[in-house]
């Protein structure tokens, strides 16, 4: 199957960088790796594999923020979540806007409300709020106890 | 460098009666650059979500948008499936299939109707919206509403389509199966039209990869992407039906992938109907008791493209983190390459081709104080900055007496 396939090939690729693989099933998976090989990791998936960004996912979390990159191979139907998790303190990784537009807003949209840094994006502007928020209030960000 | 003229559509759309802006920076009659400015209308759907029990977030999500209102409820009852491992019964599985494709059926015409409008020809509008009347009154037949309908739940759907409404739900399908025979005469035929729209606001394959487009705006371009075939869900795989495509990518395709597209879910609700005569009456949900901790990708075909929900679950009632991504927030982005260098009056018509619906992507509104600048003000303050405001005048008013 297609997805045990792309497993082994991501982990002869990144080996270093994969943390942890959860098969849901043929279908459904989520790869946990290194915030640090996320260009490599989405590069090979959309111009080797052929996978489609659909949109990534922010969370705020005890571990600190996470992000999921949702990406669709869509000749199977299937949804692979690429996992990152960031410092708690400065969440910051590497923008994906320089490879595909797709992220552009998305990235832009989870600056302004988790307050995470995507470095090296092309125009890193608030999307929503066009200027109308204060600087360093994140709406998206939770209180932990 | 020539100097550039901003032409604004918008804070409110003149034709499409939405909130939205775009920028349109003009050499005389040339588009140059175009800039979108959202933050008109936020809802923090997003958050809300996560303060209501996943009862309540069917009806939250389902007023995301007031046309295709039951795309969000679908894709959201997915990604909670998923993460709860339900199986559906058939019976609900047709009853949200024909929710999907009517829905469909009555959003194409919507869209026929104005991108009419937007060229000026006012007579397709108003054949189009005459003829999307009788999918209405189906819905409130079916659900008792014309619109948000309220029929979605965890683990299969609210109401029942009974059996003897189904002559009247064949009855009115092919009353409009006659009328988009008429329409698409009508539309595919018109020299005005041709003139209009062909080799208007192209998309090249490659720019729908780029920027992840999805729906008919993708399958206008020649990319056969569509969720109900790729992922299938609900009622898809039990019927047969195939996916529209075309291959220009300009306004002309859009309008012939949609049109063509209905007949396709004529014959999707038709099998529909026919599958739902061998299912058990009243047969249409199953009991879930609770939603386990764990993550779900919810998607669903929208009649503008692909909803993507993610959902992760705490072991609570609610969803502890929601994301959603509608159709329009990744279509709306190609406007870069479909509208720079066309005219303004081909500019709108590129921008209304992705079917854009700006209630599921304007999302922000925000009250900040002029004095300070970068306060915002909660809605108490709100109010007393406005008693205090109404004070002052009334004031100045009695020393004037």
């Amino acid at each position: 199957m297609y997805t045990d396939l792309i497993i082994e090939k991501l982990k002869v690729k990144f080996s270093s960088g994969i943390l942890e693989i959860i098969t849901k099933n043929q279908k459904r998976m989520i790869i946990t790796i290194m915030p640090d090989s996320i260009i490599n990791v989405a590069g090979y998936l959309y111009k080797t594999e052929g996978f489609r960004f659909i949109i990534a996912s922010a969370l705020h979390t005890k571990r600190g923020f996470e992000i999921h990159y949702h990406f669709s191979k869509d000749t199977i139907g299937m949804v692979l979540n690429i996992h990152v998790i960031l410092d708690k303190d400065n969440p910051q990784i590497e923008s994906l806007s320089n490879m595909f537009n797709a992220s552009n807003w998305i990235e832009r949209e989870m600056h302004e409300l988790f307050g995470i840094n995507f470095l090296n994006h092309p125009n890193q502007e608030k999307l929503l709020s066009e200027g109308n928020w204060a600087e360093g209030v994140y709406p998206l960000r939770k209180e932990f106890k | 460098m020539s100097k550039k003229t901003l032409i604004p559509i918008g804070p409110y759309h003149p034709l499409q009666e939405e909130p939205e802006l775009f920028k349109l920076y003009c050499d005389g009659e040339i588009v140059k650059d175009i800039k979108w400015e959202t933050g008109y209308n936020h809802r923090g759907i997003e958050k809300l979500s996560e303060s209501k029990t996943y009862e309540q977030v069917f009806f939250l999500v389902e007023r995301i948008c007031g046309i295709c209102s039951t795309s969000h409820p679908f894709a959201f009852a997915n990604a909670v499936e998923e993460i709860a491992d339900i199986e559906l019964t058939n019976r609900a599985k047709y009853i949200r299939s024909i929710i999907g494709e009517l829905e469909r059926i009555h959003s194409h015409l919507l869209w026929v109707g104005l991108a009419g409008h937007f060229l000026g020809y006012n007579t397709v509008f108003m054949w189009a919206w005459k003829y999307r009347e009788p999918v209405l009154d189906l819905f409130e037949m079916i659900s008792g509403n014309r619109n948000s309908y309220a029929m979605f739940k965890v683990g299969g759907v609210r109401r029942d389509i009974e059996n003897t409404k189904i002559p009247v739900i064949r009855q009115v399908l092919g009353d409009v199966k006659k009328k988009i025979d008429l329409l698409a005469g009508a539309v595919m035929d018109d020299p005005v039209i041709h003139a209009r729209t062909k080799g208007v606001g192209i998309l090249t394959r490659q720019d729908i990869i780029d920027y992840g487009a999805v729906g008919p705006t993708a399958r206008a371009s020649g990319l056969a992407i569509d969720v109900r075939k790729d992922d299938p869900y609900a009622a898809y795989p039990l019927v047969n039906w195939k996916v529209i495509t075309a291959e220009a990518g300009d306004v002309f395709a859009k309008a012939e992938v949609r049109l063509l597209e209905m007949y396709e879910s004529i014959s999707i609700i038709e099998q529909c109907l026919e599958g739902l005569k061998k299912e058990k009456e009243g047969d249409i949900a199953i009991k879930v008791k609770e939603i386990p901790e764990g993550i779900g990708n919810g998607r669903a075909e929208a009649p503008r493209g692909e909803v993507f929900h993610f959902v992760q679950s705490d072991g609570s009632n609610s969803p502890a983190r929601h994301k959603i991504r509608a159709p329009s927030y990744v279509n709306i982005a190609t406007f870069k390459k479909s509208c720079i260098g066309q005219t303004i009056a081909d500019a709108t018509i590129s921008l209304a081709a992705v079917d854009p619906c700006y209630c599921c992507t304007e999302r922000m509104a925000a009250a900040y104080d002029l004095n300070s600048g970068d306060k915002i003000m909660n809605a108490n303050e709100l109010i007393n900055a406005s008693v205090k405001r109404t004070n002052e005048i009334k004031k100045t008013i009695n020393s004037q007496l």
